[in-house]
């Protein structure tokens, strides 16, 4: 599903330039449950942006569902950020002013699906998640664990290839991180390609491999037991 | 433009900021509502200039005498120069292609009048009958004097509407009424009216008669024109121009007058007047839009201001959509289709309120010059695409910028 060779970023902070990622070399099958460790610094939302085709790496290839990721316009790289990938981020980052409802259906605005049946998706993607009681809600009307409930359903609305979360739990409480773990792990288990960035340990082993990043390169790179989320619910 | 959603966007945003939006919007407004009171005015001031001119057909050419200030072919300057019948009869048969009404004019001075016992003090005329065409004067009561009346010599005479109500008071009409004029009975055939009312406390006899009579020569003192009408003010202009330079050559010649002597033959256009006053009126007309054109772009630079206030308010938000995959063209329409918006209602409503200004007031406004101020459908179709466009350029600048959110930085975490 994702490929990434020989993966170089530097950025320029002055006259020294700063390089962050030093080769990477990373390959995820469809229907894995990734975890992205490591210290701040280490190179991990660098990764994550340029998986993201929010930045763009100075060499190096990346395929995504064996397609090449390179020389991409603004408006090409907005398509497949809109077809490929969903993002959860840490601070939630849902449009205030629009309800649960209309944050779920905005993706699929981008992907000029009909008022009507963009509607119902989004309703069906928040009773997923277990909020559709809560749709016609604002984001400031909503706890932290059910804002990141409607973030993931938006990621999922658009269906996209794989979801891509920063840090998903970052700022929950143990509880409610467990409950958006046993969330992101059922959405796992429907098939879905799942890189969750993190820096906590029991988060990273509800995942199902953990890839650890120091200093700009893997030094670590295993498969691990799952541990279900469910339980601590 | 018909997205419903956008729609959406957009009053849900302004919905949010009502304050902010209503003080942007109320710069554009106030920028437009000046534009259209200034051109208003422009437009009044035009009309009141036509009305002060109408009282002279606005194609006349009147040419009088005065003394020469260069010596000439052993003529010493200072020399007074004379018009004489057989001028104006030799200039209306050389320019008789040009002219539409002619009529040689000579001042009765030296005179008594009297109605009955009362002793009357206005200026007398002796003119020809298309006189009346020349100097833009109708009758309303009785009849203007006639070629009949100059051939017989009539003693006749026309008075001012002045006349008539200062002294003919007693009686129901004047026509028919005699005065003397240094004891000579002259019979009063008609009242006119004219637009300037000092022009009204004349009497007019017929141009023979005053010669005959009172000069006993031919002597004249003003030989007045008119030329035909044409379609379009330049022309009128040029023509106007033509036939006074030709008039004046040959008024020079015949009377020995150095052809660079300004002071010798005065002719005088109501055209070349005209133009004058065209002229101001086109240049305040000009000022006019630049003071508006100006008060609206401060308008526009108070709306740009704010779109990108929004933009920086917003650009967690832009951030968020380019990450969901708004691409950066839907970004800047958004911000664009808000400026717009924005700029075309309060527009609007400053041009609708403006107009129903002038509307009302404008047929009230009692000010020298000034006549009827109003704009008329161009003026305001102008002000709207000026306004559009006013939109498109506030909101360019804040749009580009959002466009160029990086979507990293805007979702950072502070």
């Amino acid at each position: 599903m994702i490929e990434i060779k020989d993966l170089h970023k530097s950025y320029k902070m002055g006259s020294n330039s700063l390089h962050v990622l030093k080769g990477i070399n990373f390959k995820a099958e469809a229907g894995e449950l990734v975890a992205i460790m490591g210290s701040s610094g280490s190179g991990k939302s660098t990764l994550l942006n340029i998986l993201g085709m929010l930045d763009v790496a100075d060499s190096g290839a990346y395929t995504l569902d064996g397609v090449p990721i390179k020389d991409l316009s603004e408006t090409k790289a907005a398509q497949y950020r809109n077809k490929f990938l969903g993002f959860v981020f840490q601070s939630f980052n849902l449009i205030n002013y629009k309800s649960a409802l209309e944050n779920v259906a905005l993706p699929l605005y981008y992907q000029k699906v009909g008022r009507k049946e963009r509607q119902e998706k989004a309703l069906s993607y928040l009773d997923k998640v277990g909020l559709k009681e809560w749709a016609t809600h604002l984001p400031s009307e909503l706890s932290g664990g059910q804002k990141q409930r409607v973030a993931i359903a938006r990621a999922m609305a658009a269906e996209p290839k794989v979801l891509l979360a920063d840090e998903p739990t970052g700022a929950l409480d143990s509880t409610t991180s467990y409950e958006v773990m046993d969330l992101i792990q059922k959405i796992n288990d429907e098939g879905n390609t799942i890189l969750v960035v993190t820096h906590e340990e029991d988060i990273a082993h509800m995942c199902k491999r953990i890839v650890h990043l120091k200093d700009g390169v893997i030094v670590e790179d295993k498969k691990i037991e799952q541990v279900r989320a469910e339980q601590y619910v | 433009m018909f997205d419903i959603e956008r729609w959406q966007e957009i009053f849900d945003t302004i919905r949010k900021n009502k304050l902010r939006t209503f003080l942007t919007g109320l710069s554009v407004a106030s920028g437009i509502f000046i534009l259209v009171i200034l051109l208003g005015f422009g437009q009044g001031m035009r009309n009141g200039i036509e009305h002060e001119f109408k009282q002279d057909a606005t194609t006349s050419v009147w040419a009088w005498p005065e003394t020469t200030s260069k010596a000439y072919k052993g003529l010493n300057p200072g020399r007074r120069i004379q018009f004489k019948n057989e001028d104006y009869e030799t200039a209306g048969r050389m320019f008789k292609e040009d002219i539409e009404y002619e009529s040689p004019r000579v001042f009765v001075n030296n005179v008594t009048i009297n109605y009955g016992n009362e002793a009357l003090v206005y200026g007398i005329q002796g003119i020809s009958s298309e006189f009346q065409f020349i100097e833009g004067v109708s009758t309303i009561e009785g009849r203007f004097v006639n070629y009949k009346d100059e051939i017989s010599l009539g003693k006749v005479a026309v008075i001012g509407k002045k006349i008539k109500q200062d002294v003919f008071k007693e009686v129901e009409t004047p026509i028919g009424e005699a005065i003397e004029i240094s004891g000579i009975r002259f019979t009063i055939i008609g009242v006119f009216n004219e637009q300037n009312e000092r022009e009204e406390e004349r009497i007019y006899i017929p141009i023979t008669t005053a010669q005959r009579v009172f000069n006993g020569n031919d002597k004249l003192n003003t030989l007045t024109y008119t030329l035909p009408p044409v379609e379009n003010f330049d022309q009128a202009v040029a023509q106007a121009v033509t036939f006074k330079e030709n008039l004046r050559k040959y008024l020079k010649e015949e009377h020995v007058v150095a052809p660079e002597d300004d002071s010798g033959v005065r002719v005088w256009s109501a055209m070349e007047e005209a133009k004058r006053y065209y002229g101001i009126t086109n240049n305040m007309k000009i000022f006019f839009w630049f003071v508006g054109v100006c008060t609206i772009i401060a308008g526009v630079v108070g709306v740009s201001n704010i779109m990108l206030i929004v933009v920086k308010e917003r650009t967690r938000e832009i951030g968020i959509r380019k990450a969901l995959g708004a691409k950066p063209w839907s970004i800047v329409g958004m911000i664009l289709h808000e400026s717009v918006f924005v700029t075309a209602i309060s527009g609007f409503s400053g041009l609708i309120f403006s107009m129903l200004l002038l509307e009302i007031v404008g047929p009230h406004v009692q000010i020298d010059y000034v006549v009827n101020p109003s704009v008329n459908f161009n003026v305001a179709f102008t002000t709207v695409m000026v306004l559009v466009v006013a939109g498109a350029i506030a909101g360019l600048v804040p749009a580009l910028r959002a466009a160029r959110v990086q979507v990293i930085e805007s979702l950072r975490d502070e």
